[in-house]
């Protein structure tokens, strides 16, 4: 590599200084990619040029090459700097890779069957700012056939926040078939929580039911932002707020629960602030926003609507999202 | 005969004359001119270190054989306070320097083997190897 490196060196050296052209230039500018590849250190390198130097222009004076001892001492620290950058870039690509290890097993902790039933169309997306995600969503059809619908959203953010994330998913898990009210899973989630998280960590949940028979939707929150009700009849859009604490703070919390009709057509809207909190030419938009862009797409599918208002949103900050982004929609077919 | 050489190191002066030393006998053994860089640099940075958290110590400088294979050994020993963190101090990006990639870090790479032994309270004894190729 040495002889090699050493003759590619010699000749651009000879060509440059006979006819002092750009392209020589453009051939040694290719030339350093080639030297770091090989991993020539900056002191090698200018080695190297002394020692072509010295056999190209015969008698160099002598102040010429020991001003060069200078310079290769001045080079080892940013030789040194160098190869740290190289280790530190190797690592930061193991901790990358760890990371999307840890991103694929948190995406195994969310539900991911088709909803496929005659009287609901059910659409949800999740995307994380990082790799990442502080929210979690739940979606189940229980044994005689009633439709739960979940958001959580950890304060916090990046890794610990996904880790209290997997906390909630096994908790939802040890909750027996007859726990359904929502304001029970919350006091029974809430006391899970509280025994296991961290005092400056908490996790905002809005729980709801939807039962086909009754065709009535029950729904709790544990502070998270509230969702939106439309009204398909009246084609008006109502805020979703029931009053409860955020899970995690207090171990004994009682929570509101609320419940109405849903008619053919009705659909409910879960989402996590990361909605709202997306930021426009720097600014929150406002719920209403929200409402007037699924407004513009009630034609389409619950799934078509949140995944169109994740591009849009998305486009609008320039790919940047701030905050996880959950979004997700109930609707009774007919 | 293998020339082997001690350097009390008490002052900024001490630390000069162990580079000073150190370049002589890497030139002697045979080092090009960026080896000869390089070890100097690790001889510097590891007097440096003692000069500064050990008060005063030694650098010895030998000439080494093993197995047809020549070389040039440092030794820096002081019975100063001692590392109390090893991994972490070989970390990079650890040095007060802020990772500029020199420290002791910066040694293990200018050299080939490097061996750190250190005793709160007793002493710290680093050995580094640069072998001729
Ligand atoms: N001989 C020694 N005795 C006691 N502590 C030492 C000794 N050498 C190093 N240390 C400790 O190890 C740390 C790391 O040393 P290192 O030379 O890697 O970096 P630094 O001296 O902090 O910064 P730099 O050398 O980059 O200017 C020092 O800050 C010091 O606390
Ligand atoms: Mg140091």
């Amino acid at each position: 590599m040495q002889v090699s490196m050493y003759r590619l060196y010699k000749d651009m050296l000879t060509s440059y200084l006979r006819d002092k052209s750009e392209t020589a230039l453009y051939h040694a500018q290719q030339f350093s990619k080639q030297m770091m590849e090989q991993d020539m250190s900056p002191e090698e390198t200018v080695s190297l040029h002394l020692s072509v130097f010295q056999e190209l222009a015969e008698d160099l004076p002598e102040e010429v090459t020991d001003s060069f001892d200078l310079l290769l001492e001045v080079m080892i620290g940013y030789g040194l700097a160098y190869r740290e950058h190289q280790s530190l870039r190797d690592r930061q690509q193991e901790l990358e890779s760890e990371l999307n290890v840890a991103a694929q097993m948190q995406r195994t902790l969310l539900p991911d069957k088709q909803v496929d039933t005659e009287e609901i169309d059910f659409g949800v997306i999740s995307v994380p700012a990082g790799k990442m995600s502080g929210d979690y969503y739940h979606y189940d059809e229980d044994s005689v056939g009633n439709f739960a619908v979940a958001v959580a959203d950890v304060i916090g953010k990046g890794v610990p926040a996904a880790m209290s994330m997997s906390m909630i998913k096994y908790a939802m898990d040890t909750l027996t078939d007859k726990q359904t009210e929502p304001a029970g899973v919350l006091e029974s989630l809430n006391r899970v929580v509280e025994r296991n998280i961290d005092e400056d960590m908490f996790i905002t949940m809005m729980y709801g039911v939807y039962y086909p028979e009754s065709h009535q939707f029950h729904f709790a929150s544990a502070g998270h932002e509230p969702g939106f009700f439309y009204r398909s009849a009246a084609d008006t859009f109502e805020s979703l707020e029931a009053k409860g604490l955020v899970l995690g703070v207090s171990p004994k919390v009682r929570y509101e629960e609320r419940g109405f009709r849903l008619d053919p057509g009705d659909f409910v809207v879960f989402l996590s602030d990361g909605v709202t909190e997306s930021r426009v030419d720097g600014e929150f938009i406002e719920r209403d926003t929200v409402v007037s862009m699924i407004k513009e797409r009630l034609h389409l599918s619950a799934q078509e609507i949140v995944n169109e208002l994740f591009e849009e949103l998305e486009k609008a900050q320039e790919f940047q999202l701030r905050d996880d982004f959950t979004l997700m929609i109930l609707r009774r077919k007919f | 005969m293998q020339v082997q050489t001690h350097v009390d190191i008490n002052s900024e002066w001490g630390i000069v004359a162990a580079r000073q030393a150190g370049r002589k006998l890497a030139r002697e053994v045979g080092f090009g001119s960026v080896d000869q860089a390089r070890i100097t640099t690790a001889i510097s940075e590891l007097a440096r270190n003692i000069y500064l958290y050990a008060d005063q110590g030694q650098i010895k400088i030998e000439e080494v054989a093993e197995g047809g294979k020549r070389g040039m050994k440092i030794i820096a020993s002081d019975q100063g306070p001692g590392i109390k963190d090893l991994r972490r101090v070989m970390e990079d990006g650890f040095t007060t320097s802020g990772g500029l990639g020199a420290g002791l870090p910066g040694v293990k790479r200018l050299m080939d083997d490097f061996a750190i032994e250190s005793e709160l309270n007793q002493g710290t004894v680093i050995t580094a190897v640069k072998w001729l190729r």
